[in-house]
Order: structure tokens, then sequence, then C-alpha cells
């Protein structure tokens, strides 16, 4: 085979050591990137189960000894968990515990996720199939939008907040971003893929327009919406600039009609206040157990949907 | 036996082209026909199916912009908490009722003052442009900006092409690359903090040390930092500071824009491959004439939604300095402004001068202007480089 491309032996040896110092160089270069990716998690994972003291010394001292199994523990997690801790002077203070914020952003990624989907399924449908009046005119209109960072709009959310007297609860949280133009674009892409046919055949056995988007239009474009599922959930367990707005303390609702204090932060906010908190003080091995908590259920959301996120993240990426 | 008054017998030609007796039943007829008279014509159905989206849309996106643009141009433009509307509307109620909505026009409780009708201009814009901070938030965007994109579009671009031309552990080192982009960006920012943290033994130091035998460098802490008797680190740089901060940011945006690139490349067809080899061309010659070019609209597309949305960097900045507790406006340095970004300084103008919220909105409209410039900048000078 090979003495049809190379004149001797020689040359075809020296084509095959360079291939083998060109792969183990693109090799090589991988692997320092990809420990460069992975580095912050191993330190996280390490840094999450040792001891608060042993963490003080090696990270103050880079005393390797410090990092040996006798001092691994799940002490850090049982204070992120905890709802009650010492304070200096000895008493007893109650704080909110992770898995109260964890409630809190099931709650409103699942509420959120699904107004959003409805809110886009509904509208693209109406911008793919259907014919009307102004259709192209709210359609540029929309697309205008998207070219508008979100922060003009908070400015005048946050107002409408107060004056809803939506601060404090999860009407702000959930309904504020209760539409995405860009889902509505991407949804309505696919949709448009869909073959003129089978909506007239539809017609024929008499299925009404949403019959249709129900029965034919959904099913079909299914893949999409679980991307935008996906994508939604992983905003809302991301959100930080919103909700510390409007959520970064009690419920109002709670306040008033039942008289508790209840702490609605969601993760990212509960993370930051975590991290002020007298339980973290000093202590950072504590705060990189709240970062390996907020971090951990993503983790296993991405092993479960890997080739669902991976793929619909590019496909959502190459289509915006 | 009662005879079911909803069945109809009626006689049908059957197939073999003799008759038949078919009872159906009525109740089932006339809901098909009933159903088939409701059909809305397209255009109400098209409405009706808009009416949530549209809810949305007018309250949370239409109107906010307007009124953002509003505020940003009325001369000392209050909003008052509680007044019970509309950021228009109050200012609405303030033209006819000066009193209700303007808090120092009222004195025990009597109008005092009247205010005149507030004046249209760009009050605002001068307040947010010889803001002490504002300018310096602008440039410390464009300074992060700057470095950071085109670094992390190359490193993507890099690494992108590397992988494509590996056959074995692709798909790991394909996840490992995509792993940060399923992370909180607040967690891994304390993380980072901690990498990089002050004393002799965050990993980084640690690295430096024993590696190159350097000094601990204070990466992030505004104040000076004692190691040992002989050694005390002065206050962190602000170098130093945005290293670290760049570092973040690379790293966070790397997995989005590698996953983005592969998609791209997986869709270059071989054939131009194979042709470039037979004609004996080297390999960077071959990236550097098919695949940059047969790239490029993925590298656009990139490139645009990385300037902006760099452009509105925050919560990145913010979380990197999220281990020193000083909460959700904190950026660097004494006054916490040493690394401001533009949207930092945005939300903060917004909840610590609520009733001003016309200076928020100038400081959103001058972000707006930027990123539009941005992109048509890019779009011009993409129209003669991308290859479509």
């Amino acid at each position: 085979m090979a003495d049809k491309y190379f004149a001797n032996k020689s040359e075809l040896t020296k084509y095959r050591v360079k291939n083998i110092v060109i792969k183990t160089l693109l090799y090589a270069f991988l692997t320092i990137f990809a420990l460069f990716m992975l580095t912050p998690f191993l330190f996280m994972v390490i840094g999450s189960f040792i001891e608060g003291a042993a963490f003080e010394k090696f990270t103050l001292y880079a005393d390797f000894s410090q990092l040996g199994f006798e001092h691994w523990s799940f002490e850090n997690y049982i204070k992120v968990f905890a709802t009650t801790y010492l304070d200096n002077l000895g008493n007893t203070v109650t704080r909110p515990s992770f898995a109260q914020y964890f409630l809190n952003t099931f709650i409103v990624a699942i509420s959120s996720t699904a107004v959003t989907v409805v809110t886009a399924v509904l509208a693209s449908f109406a911008f793919a199939r259907l014919e009307f009046k102004g259709k192209d005119l709210l359609f540029t209109l929309l697309l205008a939008t998207m070219m508008i960072p979100g922060e003009m709009m908070v400015i005048t959310n946050y107002q409408t907040t107060i004056m809803l007297n939506w601060k404090f609860t999860f009407s702000a949280l959930i309904l504020v971003h209760g539409v995405s133009v860009f889902y509505i674009f991407y949804l309505r892409q696919t949709f448009q893929q869909i073959p003129n046919e089978l909506y007239l055949a539809a017609k024929v056995d008499g299925v009404g327009d949403i019959g249709y988007l129900m029965k034919v239009m959904v099913p079909i474009a299914m893949p999409t919406i679980m991307t935008i599922v996906i994508l939604c959930l992983m905003g809302s367990w991301n959100s930080f600039i919103w909700p510390t707005l409007v959520a970064n303390g009690n419920w109002a609702v709670g306040k008033s009609l039942f008289g508790i204090n209840y702490d609605m932060r969601l993760v990212s906010n509960g993370l930051m206040s975590l991290f002020s908190s007298e339980i973290a003080k000093g202590q950072d091995s504590v705060k990189i157990a709240g970062s390996m908590v907020v971090t951990a259920p993503l983790f296993v959301f991405f092993i479960c949907f890997r080739k669902y996120i991976m793929s619909g993240v590019s496909r959502s990426g190459i289509k915006g | 036996m009662v005879e079911n008054l909803n069945e109809r017998t009626v006689a049908v030609e059957n197939a073999a082209g003799g008759e038949e007796n078919v009872v159906f039943d009525v109740t089932k007829a006339r809901l098909i026909s009933k159903r088939r008279r409701v059909t809305l014509p397209q255009w109400a159905t098209a409405w009706i199916v808009l009416i949530p989206a549209l809810i949305f849309l007018v309250m949370f996106m239409f109107y906010p912009i307007i009124n953002t643009f509003f505020m940003a141009f009325v001369e000392d433009f209050r909003w008052v908490q509680g007044a019970g509307s509309f950021a228009l509307g109050n200012f609405i109620s303030a033209l006819s009722q000066p009193c209700q909505s303007w808090e120092d026009g009222i004195v025990g409780g009597v109008c005092e003052v009247y205010h005149t009708i507030p004046a249209f201009g760009f009050g605002n814009f001068v307040k947010v442009l010889t803001d002490p901070v504002f300018p310096k938030t602008i440039l410390n965007t464009i300074e992060l900006v700057i470095i950071e994109v085109p670094l992390t579009i190359m490193i993507a671009l890099l690494i992108a092409t590397f992988l494509n031309s590996i056959k074995a552990l692709r798909g790991l080192f394909q996840t490992i690359f995509f792993l940060p982009y399923v992370t909180n960006t607040i967690a891994l920012g304390l993380v980072f903090n901690m990498l990089f943290a002050s004393g002799q033994g965050g990993l980084i130091n640690m690295l430096l040390s024993n590696l190159f035998g350097l000094d601990p460098i204070n990466w992030l802490k505004s104040t000076s930092v004692i190691i040992n008797d002989e050694l005390t680190l002065a206050p962190a740089t602000r170098f130093a500071q945005g290293v670290v901060i760049v570092v973040y940011a690379v790293w966070n945006g790397l997995a989005f824009k590698i996953l983005v690139f592969m998609s791209g490349l997986a869709t270059i067809d071989k054939q131009y491959y194979d042709a470039a080899k037979i004609d004996g061309s080297n390999a960077f010659t071959i990236w550097r004439r098919i695949t940059l070019p047969l790239l490029s609209p993925q590298i656009l597309y990139i490139t645009i939604t990385s300037f902006i949305g760099a452009f509105k960097m925050y919560t990145g900045v913010m979380a990197v300095y999220s281990g020193s507790n000083k909460g959700s406006y904190y950026f660097g340095g004494e006054k916490g402004e040493e690394w401001m970004p533009v949207v930092g300084w945005i939300y903060k103008q917004l909840e610590e001068n609520q009733n001003q919220p016309g200076i928020a909105a100038a400081g959103s409209l001058v972000l707006l202007c930027i990123i539009l410039l941005i992109t048509l900048v890019q779009f011009a000078v993409s129209k003669k480089r991308v290859h479509y």
C-alpha cells in the first residue's frame, strides 16, 4: 500500500514519525486544556470534603498532608444544610437551610419553564402556520426587541414589580420572564419545517387549528421543545440578577397570610447569603461545600441528558 | 324495549353493490357537524393563541422599553414608591396633581410647592457621563471585553480544530470541555476566588512558587495580606484582579464556543479535505483556506453574540469577588469599583437610587448604543469576510 504513495521506505518512516509527533502534541495540548477545565471542579470536590481546620492549613501553607482521608468528612455539608447554629455568644440561631433554597428553585424553575413553553408554543404556531393581518409587523417588532439589552427592561420591570406588590413573591420570579422571544423564534423555525401537506390533510379530516397544533406539530417538534425545557430549567437554576432585585429575602405572602418568615431566595442568592452568613465566616471549606451543593444537581442533570443538552445547545446556538 | 331516539337506520350502498342497513348515532354526527361549524377563521385563532405571549410581551418588554426611554429623557424624574401607579402613570399623575407624587412638594401634609411640568432633555445623560464611576465602568468593560472575547474565540477555535482531527477520546474531551457550561456562575466564581486565594497556598500561588519559585501574589484582596514575619503582600493590583476575571471568563466561555465550532466543523464536506490532500497542501494551508472560510458563519455568530454578551457581563465579575462577602455590587478595590462593569453600575444605581430611575435608564441607553454600534460594525466587516 504505502509504496504507492512514498518513494522509498525512509520517507514512509519520516511520515509516520511526523504523524506520531503531531498526534502527541495534539493530545498534549488537549490534555493541558482539559486539566484547565477540570481543575476547578476537582478543587471543589476535594475542598468540600476537607474539614475546616485542615482546609485552612492546606490553603495557607500548602500542606499536602492535610489532604489525607483522615481529614475528610461530611462536616461542611452538614453545616450547609443546617437550620440552626451556635453563634459566638453560644446562642442558637436559626437560618434557612439549603433544602429550602432547592425547593424554591424547583418551584420557580418548573413553573417558569411551563409558562415559557406554553407561550412559546402558542405564539410560534401563530407565526409559523397561521395567516393574519399584522403578522409581519409584529414579527419585526419581536426581532427588534432581541437587539435590546435586558437591563433596559429590568429597570421598569422592577418598578412594575413594586407597583403590583410583587416584590418578594413568586409571581415576580415566574411571570416577569414568562415569555422568551428567542424561544419563539427557535420554535417557529422548527414548526416551519413541517410540511404544509400535513396541515391540509388534517383540515380534510376535520381537525381544527388547535387540534393540529397539539396532535401533529407539538409531537413532531418535541426535540426542540425538550431543548427549550432543558435550557429554561438550567437558566432558572443560574438566574441571579433578577432574584437579587426582587426576591432577596423573606416571602411576602408567607409573612402577611401565615405570619411566617420564609426565606424565598433561589440557590444563587442562597449561596451568596451562605457566603456572608455566620456559619461560613472564615470557613472557606463550608463555602466550597455550598458551591458543590449548587453545582451537583446540575451535573446529575447533565449526566442524565448529556446528548440532549449538548445537541440542543449547539442547535440553538447555530440557529439563534 | 324502548327505542333509542338518537339512533337512525339508513340504507347505504355496500361494497358488493347491494344495499345494507346501517344504524348510527345521531348525537355523534351532530357533534362532528357542530365542531365543524365552530371552526374559527385563521386570523382569529392566531390572535387567540398569541394572547398569552402578547400579555407578557406588552407588560414586561414593550412597555418597559418605551418607559425606560421615557424616563431617561425626563429631567429630574422622581419615581415614588407606593404611589400606586406605573412609572409612566406616575409621571402623568405628577402632572395633574404635583403634590401627591413629588415627595418634596408636600410640607406638613399641605401642598406647598407646585412643580412645573418636568422638561424633556439630556439631564440624565449629563449626570451619567459626569458620574465619578460610570465612565470608568465603560472603560473597565471595554478593557475586559477586548481581552477576553478574542482570546476565548481563538482558544475555542484551536481546540475545536484539534478535537476534529482526532478520533480516540474525542467524546471524552468534548464532554470535559462542555462541563463549564452546566455550572452555576456564582458557585464556580467562588471556587476561582479560592484557587486564587492570596495566601501562599491558594492553588495558583502554590503552583507559581513550586514550579517557578515566584513569591505569592495577592490576586484579589483589597487589603494587604500577611503571609509570615518576612513577607507581607501589598493590596491586589488592578492587573492581578483583571487576570483572575479574564481567566474565569475564558474558562466559562469556552464550552459554548467549542460546541458551536465543533458542530460547524461537522457540516464541512470531507471532499474538500480530500481534494486539498491530493493537491499536497499542508495542514496549515488546509485550515487557513478551507476550515476557516467554511466555518466563518459560526465564527461571525459567535463573535457577535460574545461581544454583546461580554458587554453585559456582571455576574461573572461579581462572582470572582463573592468570597470576600461584600455583597452583590463589589468589584474589587477599596470602594468596590475597581473592575465594576457597566451593568453592575446600572443595577447598583437601580437598587440604591430607587426614586431616581432616570439615571439608571440613561445608563442603560448608553449601553444599548454601544451594543448597537458593535453589531453594526461587525455586520459591516462580515459582509466582506463571511463566506456563506
